[in-house]
């Protein structure tokens, strides 16, 4: 699903890497924590995965592609297979619950009688059905993530990247997520999650992959946030 | 394509920035305006000459009582000398298309016609007045044979070619056609400056949007239709103003107030506005896309 290959990622400016000569593997289907201290290079992992950036050196492989080669107009095709989900939600508030959904199949040109179908599925399966019509600024914190979740996953991505997405909920919200989070997981949704948040870490027992520094330091299939160093 | 989806974010986009759109659409308005009018003088150029090159001709003026250049040290013309002259210029054909003789009593009657109100005409009398060629020529422009042939031969005062006094004419109004056409030009660089800097607030205020789109695999070209299609809109109804201008011109100022008052010439038909106007609309509304096209690879990148 996403593997590294000696990536390197120096942002101009700039003279120590965000990410120095990283190689890892992800498969489909696993569910992931990317761990470690601000400026470790969480941010630039997922960037690449993206490609809103590209690497200094070596090669990003996602969904069986070599991102350096890809050439501009098929990053949208790549970004179709990719859910991406806030710490900040980012929801349009002016539109509603079931609009800031169905905006994201709009805008890759789904037919209306695909969006009237799906929307209010994916709806069900976040939890938040009867609260279509709603705008985002009458909802609380855990249910504007979960507008961004049924967002993010409304096109079936095989691909999931969460950037800290319980970073701005309090931990019973947060509990709430993860649970969504996993059912996502269980539906064939390869999940690459970073976060700071210590006690889901522990709880979830997935694997974790910790960066410091722009290395990988840490890469454990069952592991918890950190050791006691 | 969902049509209704591009058309309903191109809609509220307008409304979201509409003093800026405004802007765009006067000064789409004026500047295509401008550059309308400056193509109408040049068809008007163009419409008398070939109203006017087709009636002028070349005076070959004889000697008369008065006379003093050089040519015309002999006295006044001789009928040998005319009746030369004459069969001269019938050889030149098929250049001399016509000639025509017009007598010293002829001259003066026409002269008392054009200057019927003038009190110089008390004062004038007939043989004050060359008689004259009126030499009518296949090519305008090439009056130099006729002149080369003619001028100091004995009997000849003068030769004449209305032409030239045309020309100046003609050379005025193109002066005023080429400042028009470069205040047009200027104009037009600020329309795509203002343009430019238009799509960069739309650009902004919808940051959200576009931020998102990116994010969700929306193509380049769906995140970039409605800021073109809003620039193009915003030009477009700026050029459809300039050439309501430009009719307006043409039924008010033209039809109605010049052609009236100088009957002598030919002015610009509708043919002349029906060509301009597509190439107003086609120029404004392409500078307009070409500008947004440059601000949103700038702004709007994958």
């Amino acid at each position: 699903m996403i593997l590294f290959d000696r990536v390197t990622k120096l942002y101009a400016n700039q003279e120590r890497p965000a990410l120095d000569e990283v190689s890892l593997e992800i498969e489909k289907g696993e569910f992931v924590f990317l761990v470690g201290p601000s400026g470790s290079g969480k941010s630039t992992f997922l960037r690449l995965v993206l490609r809103e950036e590209r690497p200094t050196k070596g090669q990003v492989w996602v969904t069986g592609k070599e991102l350096n080669q890809l050439s501009n107009w098929k990053i949208p095709a790549l970004r179709r297979q990719i859910g991406t989900v806030f710490q900040d939600f980012r929801l349009l508030p002016n539109k509603t619950v079931a609009e800031n959904v169905a905006f994201a199949l709009e805008v890759i040109g789904k037919p209306a009688s695909h969006i009237r179908k799906v929307v209010p599925e994916v709806l069900e399966v976040v939890g938040l059905e009867g609260k279509e019509e709603r705008r985002p600024d009458e909802l609380s914190g855990g249910e504007q993530q979960r507008v961004a979740i049924a967002r993010a996953f409304v096109n079936r991505p095989i691909l999931l990247i969460a950037d800290e997405p319980t970073g701005n909920l309090d931990p019973g919200t947060s509990v709430g997520i993860m649970k969504l989070l996993d059912r996502i997981n269980q539906l064939g949704t390869t999940v690459v999650m970073s976060t700071h948040d210590q006690a889901i870490v522990d709880q979830m027992r997935r694997r974790v992959i910790e960066l410091e520094g722009g290395h990988v330091v840490r890469d454990q299939p069952r592991g918890v946030y950190g050791y006691a160093r | 394509m969902r049509v209704n989806f591009v058309a309903s974010e191109v809609s509220s986009g307008i409304r979201r920035n509409l003093t800026m759109t405004m802007a765009v659409i006067i000064t789409v308005a004026v500047s295509l305006g401008l550059f309308g009018a400056s193509m109408l003088v040049r068809a008007q150029v163009s419409t008398m000459k070939d109203f006017w090159y087709d009636k002028v001709e070349v005076s070959i003026f004889l000697c008369g009582k008065g006379s003093d250049t050089p040519s015309c040290a002999g006295g006044p013309v001789t009928k040998a000398q005319r009746d030369q002259i004459k069969a001269d210029l019938e050889s030149l054909k098929p250049l001399v298309v016509s000639v025509y003789y017009e007598s010293q009593a002829e001259a003066f009657a026409r002269f008392q016609e054009q200057f019927k109100n003038s009190p110089i005409v008390d004062n004038v009398k007939p043989t004050a007045l060359p008689e004259s060629f009126r030499v009518k020529l296949s090519d305008p422009t090439k009056y130099d044979v006729v002149a080369s042939a003619f001028a100091g031969r004995p009997g000849i005062e003068q030769v004449n070619d209305q032409r030239k006094i045309l020309d100046k004419f003609f050379r005025l109004l193109g002066g005023l056609q080429l400042i028009a056409l470069l205040i047009a030009l200027s104009m037009l660089v600020v329309t795509v400056l203002l343009i430019v800097n238009t799509m960069r607030v739309a650009a902004f205020s919808r940051r959200r949007e576009t931020s998102i789109m990116r994010l969700v695999g929306a193509s380049n070209f769906y995140i970039q239709l409605p800021f073109l299609l809003e620039a193009a809109v915003a030009a477009g109804i700026g050029a459809i103003l300039a050439v309501v201008g430009l009719v307006f011109v043409k039924i008010i100022v033209i039809d109605q107030v010049l052609a009236p008052s100088f009957q002598f010439t030919a002015f610009v038909g509708w043919d002349a506005v029906l060509a301009i106007a597509p190439l107003m609309i086609l120029v404004g509304v392409g500078l307009a896309a070409i500008a947004a096209f440059f601000t949103l690879r700038k702004y709007l990148r994958v």
